[in-house]
């Protein structure tokens, strides 16, 4: 993992000193609510509907032990004791009270930790795949590249008043773990003749206009990402659409003049850029490549005793094959059944950071879908971890099934939100309760975003479901065929809305069709893409 | 109104004319930007102009700080200066975009200024002002 030298501690300590001496302003009067709250979007804080909320900045969704009994210690001591892990790899906590934010900055520095760009109109908090460094297909691992982005838009100067947020992803696999192609950028790392380097897609993203980004370059050279990223920013910066918030993401940009005028607009740009030798030397990426060099496998190739059946379900559903024998990547599902997907409770916070420590190389992640990942995790150990995580109801066995719900925190929370997603996801949940039927019914990944914005990215949902107001009502739309992974795509709206009891028989409907149409090991969406939405359409609405 | 300036040259006292009529005529030597003009046509007059003034309708306007590095990077040495909605909380950034002349529309308290401009002595990029990035001083 990477760790601070005193250039990077230096950044986040000024940073913390400069956000008291906002807050300061502002309890003392001398600003006005509209004047902080540039100030305070800058720095992850949203003032919501009952309360502030903190986002705090998780890069790369990569963490130890250390810092993970720090967001235990904080959501103790500063919130209700939950936090509330997100679709960007983040945490907020929903109850923190302003006079106490710089105190709460000053502790998680003391990690390593800040809330730095975590909201407003800047490069945010840079996302990755959850398997990096334990993936078999990986080509390298993707965190060095993702570290190197980090440094580079922290405090980027030029780009701290885009047109609107900005969000990268950086994969390293051919299977995508990280929805890489609904990112304002998106990178994979590939390799050509034995070089490594990046495909870039530039204008993907979610939100009301839903966009699947193209590939802009095939292939830019390590020692050539900033100075290419910078120019695709600059371009963006200068063109990107103000005069209408709906319109001022890249993905329109990019959508409007078209994907080879973009392309050649960043190619005239980098041409400049790289002349102001703003690229670090290769010896930057090979430094920071270093805090992400293999542990120390030593573990025998043995496999777990499956006798107890409970531990064998959660060994199939939720533990993925690692790159080194003997080992095991462990998914922790943060979806229990009747839960608030992606909450966990100071104690489980503190349980999954001792299993790290103790099991799994004081690593944890946390991913997209909003659950957390013990990478490298000794086969011979698993029944302990399990053991451990169903003593703290951490074991629920749902990875990747329907009840593996992504949700936005909608109505009960955001003062954006158009309806509640909260109650609808604990409803589909508890109906799909028994796991064998889930378990029958085989990955399907569904998610829930209570307005427009897609927060909980139903848009690349295999059943997505969109919560409006409808005359004051609460209502649900349904979409279907959408994907973030490899098979990337856009779900579409299958008819009427429905209200919250409407939309869960709906799906339930709707996996009875799949279930009689499916063929061999289809998945649900493998099935939609092949039959199409009629069948599901007379089901459902017949 | 000019509130902070850090050039030690004579500030001009020249009214800056628009990029349109500075294109069209004119032996002007002081010019305004507005967000959405291109720097870039400047490129070729950056010898015979003293002063650039680049507006900021709004403060999260942030077309301005491109603007600003790309007349740096092409070389251009006059004052650069920063009109409009400009507040305290930006002035870091653009210091380092290359912005050295201040004229906010509001009044600026320059004990804040000064306070602003000192929070940070490192920075990871390399940008348009001296300051050495965080790689370079790792790296050598």
């Amino acid at each position: 993992m990477y760790k601070y030298d005193h250039f990077d501690q230096s950044i986040v300590d000024a940073r913390v000193a400069e956000f008291r001496d906002q807050v300061n302003r502002r309890i003392a009067g001398e600003i006005t609510e509209d004047q902080f709250k540039p100030l305070r979007l800058m720095n992850g804080l949203y003032l919501q509907l009952h309360a502030y909320m903190l986002r705090v900045a998780i890069p790369y969704g990569t963490l130890d032990s250390r810092q993970m009994r720090m967001l235990a210690h904080i959501a103790r001591k500063y919130d209700r004791d939950y936090g509330h892990f997100t679709t960007r790899q983040n945490i907020q906590y929903n109850w923190i009270k302003l006079e106490e934010c710089a105190d709460l900055l000053e502790e998680l520095a003391t990690v390593e930790m800040h809330a730095i760009q975590t909201s407003g109109n800047c490069i945010r908090n840079i996302s990755s795949d959850q398997y990096a460094g334990a993936a078999a297909d990986e080509v390298a691992d993707p965190r060095p590249w993702a570290e190197l982005l980090r440094q580079w838009s922290t405090f980027h100067p030029e780009f701290s008043y885009l047109p609107r947020k900005f969000k990268i992803a950086v994969i390293a696999s051919p299977e995508d773990r990280a929805a890489m192609r609904l990112h304002d950028i998106g990178l994979e790392l590939v390799r050509q003749n034995g070089e490594l380097g990046a495909r870039v897609f530039v204008g993907g993203g979610m939100g009301r206009t839903p966009m699947i980004a193209p590939e802009i370059n095939p292939f830019v050279k390590a020692d050539d990402l900033l100075s290419y990223i910078e120019a695709c920013l600059r371009v963006y910066n200068r063109y990107g659409r103000r005069d209408n918030i709906y319109k001022a993401r890249i993905k329109i940009l990019v959508h409007e003049i078209g994907a080879d005028e973009y392309r050649r607009q960043v190619a005239e740009e980098f041409a400049h850029v790289k002349t102001l030798g703003i690229d670090p030397p290769l010896a930057e990426l090979e430094r920071i490549s270093a805090f992400f060099a293999p542990p120390a496998f030593d573990a025998a190739d043995v496999e777990p005793d499956r006798s107890d059946p409970d531990f064998a379900v959660w060994l199939d559903q939720n533990v993925k094959p690692h790159k080194q024998a003997g080992y095991a990547i462990v998914n922790i599902s943060l979806k229990p059944i009747g839960g608030i997907p992606g909450d966990a409770s100071s104690a489980q916070i503190d349980v999954m950071a001792d299993l790290a420590e103790q099991y799994g190389f004081d690593e944890l992640r946390v991913t997209h879908a909003q659950n957390i990942v013990l990478p490298h995790v000794a086969k011979r150990d698993l029944h302990a971890v399990w053991q451990a995580l169903r003593e703290a109801q951490l074991a629920d066995a749902n990875l990747d099934l329907i009840s593996d719900i992504i949700a936005c925190p909608g109505l009960d929370y955001c003062s954006l939100a158009n309806a509640r997603s909260i109650p609808v996801a604990q409803k589909i949940a508890t109906r799909f309760a028994d796991m064998d039927r889930q378990r029958d019914l085989g990955e399907l990944k569904l998610k829930i975003s209570g307005c427009i914005n897609a927060c909980g990215h139903h848009h690349a949902g295999h059943i997505g479901i969109l919560g409006v107001d409808r005359k004051g009502v609460e209502n649900y739309q349904l979409t279907f065929g959408g994907s973030g992974a490899e098979d990337v795509s856009i779900g579409k709206i299958i008819g009427p809305g429905f209200d919250e009891d409407g939309v869960v028989d709906a799906v339930e409907k709707a996996t009875e069709v799949y279930k009689t149409l499916r063929e061999g090991d289809e998945r649900f969406i493998d099935t939609y893409r092949r039959v199409g939405l009629e069948p599901f359409k007379e089901a459902i609405y017949g | 109104m000019v509130e902070f300036r850090y050039r030690t040259d004579e500030v001009t006292e020249q009214p800056s004319v628009t990029l349109d009529a500075f294109l069209d005529q004119s032996n002007a030597t002081a010019v305004r930007l507005e967000p959405d003009d291109d720097a870039r046509a400047l490129i070729p007059f950056l010898d015979r102009l003293t002063l650039i003034e680049v507006a900021f309708p709004k403060y999260r306007d942030g077309r301005g700080y491109s603007s600003a590095r790309i007349l740096r990077e092409a070389g251009y040495t006059g004052e650069l200066r920063a009109q409009g909605d400009v507040l305290v909380d930006q002035i870091a950034f653009m210091r380092r975009c290359g912005f050295d002349s201040f004229a906010p529309e509001a009044s600026l308290n320059p004990e804040a200024v000064a306070r602003a401009l000192s929070t940070y002595d490192q920075f990871y990029q390399k940008v348009a002002d001296a300051a050495v990035p965080v790689w370079k001083l790792r790296h050598g």
